[in-house]
C-alpha cells in the first residue's frame, strides 16, 4: 500500500520510517502565487498612495492582476490538502495558535480591499457601460447578459459627477494605503508559517516573513511587467489593424517608459531580498549549530545547482546586469523579468523542497523527484500538471476580468 | 436622542451587570473545584530501558495491528532504530520498516535499496533504540494544527480528531521526532496515541504487552508510588531533542549520545 509522500520520496542513509516529502510542488506555488499577488499590489499602490506618476500607466494593470491572482493563491492550498472539502474549517475553528488559522481572515480582508478598490477605480466605467448598454433598444442575449452584469456593478450608485469621482478617488487612495500592510502581512505569514517551524532548521529564522515580502514584492513586479509587455505587443499588434486604438509609436514609447520606471523599483526590491538571504546564509555559517553540517551538505553539495546556479546565478545575478546596463530594451526587460521570475520560484523551491531535503534526524536524505507524467490523481495535483494548473488559471481570470475591467481604459 | 452622559451612565451599568455573572462563573470554576479537591487524573509518561531491547520488533508489529496501522504500509507509530558504532568514529543507523520485522540482516539499510556491510571486528558498540510519540508537554504539533484537530487531554496525551484534520500536514513538519504520518486509509494526520483506547481502561499500550523483555513501560507520572515514576524519580534518565523546548515525556534508561 502507498503511503502518501512515498511516490516521490527518495531516502538516502538514515531516515525516520515515516518522513517523506510531504509538502511539494503545491506548497512551492503556494507562496509564489501569494507573492505575485502582494508584489502586484504594492506595485499598484505606489501609484495610488505615494503618486509615483510614472507607474500609472501599470497601476490599474497591477491591481486587476493582483484580483486575478488571488483566488489562485487558495487553489494550491486546496489541492494539498489531504481532506480538501474540510479546508472550510480553517475559516469555522480557527486554532489561532497555528500560523495556518489566520488565513481566512487576512486572505478574505485582502480580497475585500481589493475588491472595493477595483469596485472606486471602475465605477466610472460600470456606469457609463451601463447607461449606454440600458439606452439601446435592441439588446441581444449577451448584450442584455452584459447589461445586467453592468447595472449590478454599479450597485445603485450611478452619480458620476466631478464631486463624486473625486470622492472615488480619495477612496481608492486611502484603501490602497489600508491594502499595503495588509498584502505584506498577507505574504509575510506566508513566510512566518515556514520560519516559525522550530523542527525544521532550515526554515527556522525570524528572516523567513521578511525574505519572503521582498521577493514577493519583486517577483509581483516582474510579473506585471512582463504582462504588461506581452500585453502591449498584443495591443501594438491590433494597432495596425484597428484605427481606434493608439497608433504603434504611442504605445511603443509609453510601454518603454513605463517598463524603465518599474524595473527601477524591480531593482531596489530585489537587492533586499539578496541582501537579506545572503546574510541568513552567512549567519548559518558562522554560528554553525547542531544542524550545520547537514544544512551544509544540503546548500553546497546536493542543492549547490538548484541555489547557486539557477537561483542566484540566473535568477539574481543576471537580471540584476540585465537590468542595471544602461538603455534598458524591452527584450532585455522581458529576459530580465522571466529570470526573475524563476529565481523567485528556485528561492521557494529551495526553501520548500529544500527544507525536506535532509531528514530531522540529521543523518540522512531525501530526494523530491517532481512527478511529470500523473499515474493518479494524487501524482497529478502533487505533480507537474498540477502546478502547470495553478500557473495558467490566473491568466485566465485575467483575461476575463479584462472584459469586465478594461486596464488600458482612460476612466478618470 | 440619547444624551452623552445617560450613554456613559448606561454603558457602565450593562458592563458592571455583565462583570457580575461572569465572575461568578469564575468563582465555580469546575477544573479549580476538581483541582482543589486533589483529584487529578493521570499524566501518562513512558520509560524505554534500551538496555534491554534486543530489536525483535514485535513491539512494532503489535502496535501496527492494535492500531490498525495498514501492515504493508511504510509508516508506524513506533519503530526501532538500530545504532552501530564503529572503530573509525562513524554511526551506522537503520530501521528497515521500521523493525516491523525485526533486523532480519546484518547489512545496514542505506536507501534506495542498498544495503552497507560493516564488519564485525570494527563494530565498537551496537543497541537498539525504540521510538514513539513523545506525548511532550509543550507539543508543537497541537500549537500548529490551523483547526484544532489535534489536541491534548488533560493526562497529557496528544490524540488526533480524524473527523476534523484537513490534512495540511502542518503537524507532520512540527514535530522534531518525525512520529507524525498520514494515515493511507484515512487521509489524515496519524500518530502514536498511548494506546489511549486500552490505558484509559487501565490496560497496557500494545507495544508494552507485545514486549517480552521489558524494555518498554507505561506509567503514571502524578501517582508516586507508580513504578515507572519512581524510576523516573530516582534513575538518571534521559528524553529525546530536549532542545526543540518540546519537554517530551517519554523518558529513556542507557540513552547514548548517538541517538538520533
Amino acid at each position: 500500500m502507498m503511503v502518501h509522500g512515498e511516490a516521490w520520496t527518495l531516502k538516502e542513509f538514515f531516515t525516520y520510517p515515516n518522513e517523506y516529502i510531504y509538502w511539494t510542488i503545491q506548497i512551492v506555488m503556494y507562496p509564489f502565487m501569494t507573492g505575485l499577488v502582494a508584489g502586484a499590489f504594492v506595485l499598484s499602490s505606489l501609484y495610488h498612495v505615494f503618486g509615483v506618476k510614472q507607474l500609472k500607466g501599470i497601476a490599474r494593470f497591477s491591481l486587476v492582476f493582483s484580483f486575478a491572482l488571488l483566488p489562485v493563491a487558495m487553489l494550491p492550498l486546496m489541492l494539498h490538502l489531504q481532506q480538501p472539502l474540510r479546508g472550510i474549517e480553517v475559516m469555522l475553528t480557527p486554532h489561532f495558535t497555528s500560523a495556518i488559522a489566520a488565513f481566512g481572515i487576512v486572505f478574505t480582508t485582502y480580497g475585500m480591499i481589493v475588491a472595493s478598490e477595483l469596485w472606486f477605480v471602475y465605477r466610472k466605467h460600470f456606469v457609463e457601460t451601463a447607461l449606454a448598454l440600458k439606452a439601446k433598444e435592441r439588446r441581444g442575449p449577451g448584450e442584455q447578459f452584459a447589461c445586467l452584469l453592468f447595472s449590478a456593478l454599479t450597485m445603485g450608485a450611478y452619480d458620476v459627477s466631478h464631486e463624486a469621482l473625486e470622492a472615488d478617488e480619495r477612496a481608492v487612495k486611502k484603501l490602497a494605503a489600508a491594502g499595503i500592510p495588509v498584502a505584506c502581512f498577507l505574504h509575510g505569514y506566508a513566510g512566518f508559517i515556514f520560519g516559525s517551524v522550530k523542527a525544521n532548521a532550515l526554515w527556522m529564522t525570524p528572516l523567513m516573513p521578511v525574505i519572503f515580502i521582498c521577493s514577493a514584492v519583486v517577483s509581483g513586479i516582474a510579473l506585471c511587467i512582463l504582462t504588461y509587455i506581452v500585453t502591449m505587443e498584443i495591443r501594438k499588434a491590433l494597432a495596425a489593424r484597428r484605427p481606434e486604438l493608439p497608433s504603434k509609436e504611442e504605445l511603443k514609447s509609453a510601454e518603454s517608459q513605463v517598463v524603465v520606471m518599474t524595473s527601477r523599483y524591480l531593482l531596489m526590491f530585489m537587492v533586499a531580498a539578496i541582501t537579506l538571504e545572503l546574510l541568513d546564509l552567512v549567519f548559518r555559517g558562522y554560528t554553525a549549530v547542531k544542524s550545520w553540517d547537514i544544512l551544509r551538505s544540503v546548500i553546497y553539495e546536493r542543492d549547490f545547482v538548484n541555489i547557486f546556479v539557477v537561483q542566484y546565478g540566473l535568477g539574481n545575478l543576471v537580471p540584476l546586469v540585465l537590468f542595471l546596463v544602461p538603455g534598458l530594451t524591452i527584450r532585455r526587460a522581458i529576459l530580465g523579468t522571466a529570470l526573475v521570475l524563476l529565481g523567485v520560484f528556485m528561492m521557494r523551491w529551495n526553501v520548500v523542497i529544500g527544507g525536506q531535503a535532509f531528514s530531522s534526524s540529521f543523518s540522512g536524505f531525501m530526494h523530491y523527484t517532481l512527478p511529470i507524467w500523473p499515474d493518479s490523481l494524487e501524482t497529478f495535483k502533487e505533480g507537474l500538471g498540477g502546478a502547470l494548473l495553478v500557473a495558467v488559471i490566473p491568466f485566465c481570470l485575467f483575461w476575463i476580468l479584462n472584459k469586465v475591467m478594461p486596464v488600458f481604459k482612460e476612466t478618470h | 436622542m440619547i444624551d452623552r452622559r445617560t450613554f456613559c451612565k448606561n454603558t457602565l451599568l450593562i458592563a458592571g451587570g455583565l462583570a457580575l455573572p461572569l465572575s461568578a462563573l469564575e468563582l465555580f470554576d469546575p477544573k479549580r473545584l476538581l483541582a482543589e479537591k486533589d483529584q487529578k487524573g493521570a499524566r501518562w509518561v513512558f520509560l524505554v530501558d534500551t538496555r534491554k531491547c534486543v530489536g525483535c520488533g514485535f513491539c512494532v508489529k503489535g502496535c501496527k495491528v492494535e492500531n490498525e496501522v495498514p501492515y504493508d504500509a511504510n509508516v508506524t507509530r513506533t519503530w526501532v532504530e538500530r545504532y552501530l558504532v564503529t572503530s573509525d568514529g562513524k554511526t551506522h543507523i537503520d530501521s528497515p520498516k521500521g523493525a516491523r520485522d525485526g533486523f532480519p540482516r546484518k547489512e545496514i539499510e542505506i536507501g534506495h535499496g542498498k544495503l552497507e556491510e560493516i564488519r564485525d571486528e570494527d563494530i565498537e558498540k551496537a543497541f537498539f533504540v525504540p521510538k514513539l510519540c513523545n506525548q511532550c508537554d509543550n507539543p508543537p504539533c497541537v500549537q500548529v494544527c490551523p483547526v484544532g484537530a489535534t489536541y491534548q487531554t488533560e493526562d497529557g496525551v496528544v490524540l488526533v480528531d480524524r473527523s476534523w484534520c484537513i490534512g495540511c500536514g502542518y503537524c507532520i513538519m512540527g514535530c522534531p521526532y518525525g512520529v507524525r504520518f498520514f494515515h493511507p486509509v484515512h487521509h489524515v494526520a496519524d500518530k502514536c496515541n498511548f494506546c489511549y483506547h486500552r490505558i484509559s481502561k487501565g490496560m497496557q499500550t500494545a507495544c508494552v504487552d507485545s514486549c517480552a523483555f521489558g524494555a518498554r513501560r507505561i506509567g503514571n507520572l502524578r501517582d508516586p508510588e507508580d513504578p515507572v515514576t519512581k524510576v523516573i524519580m530516582t534513575e538518571r534518565v534521559n528524553v529525546l531533542k530536549e532542545e526543540y523546548g518540546t519537554k517530551p515525556q517519554v523518558f529513556y534508561l542507557g540513552l547514548s549520545k548517538e541517538v538520533k
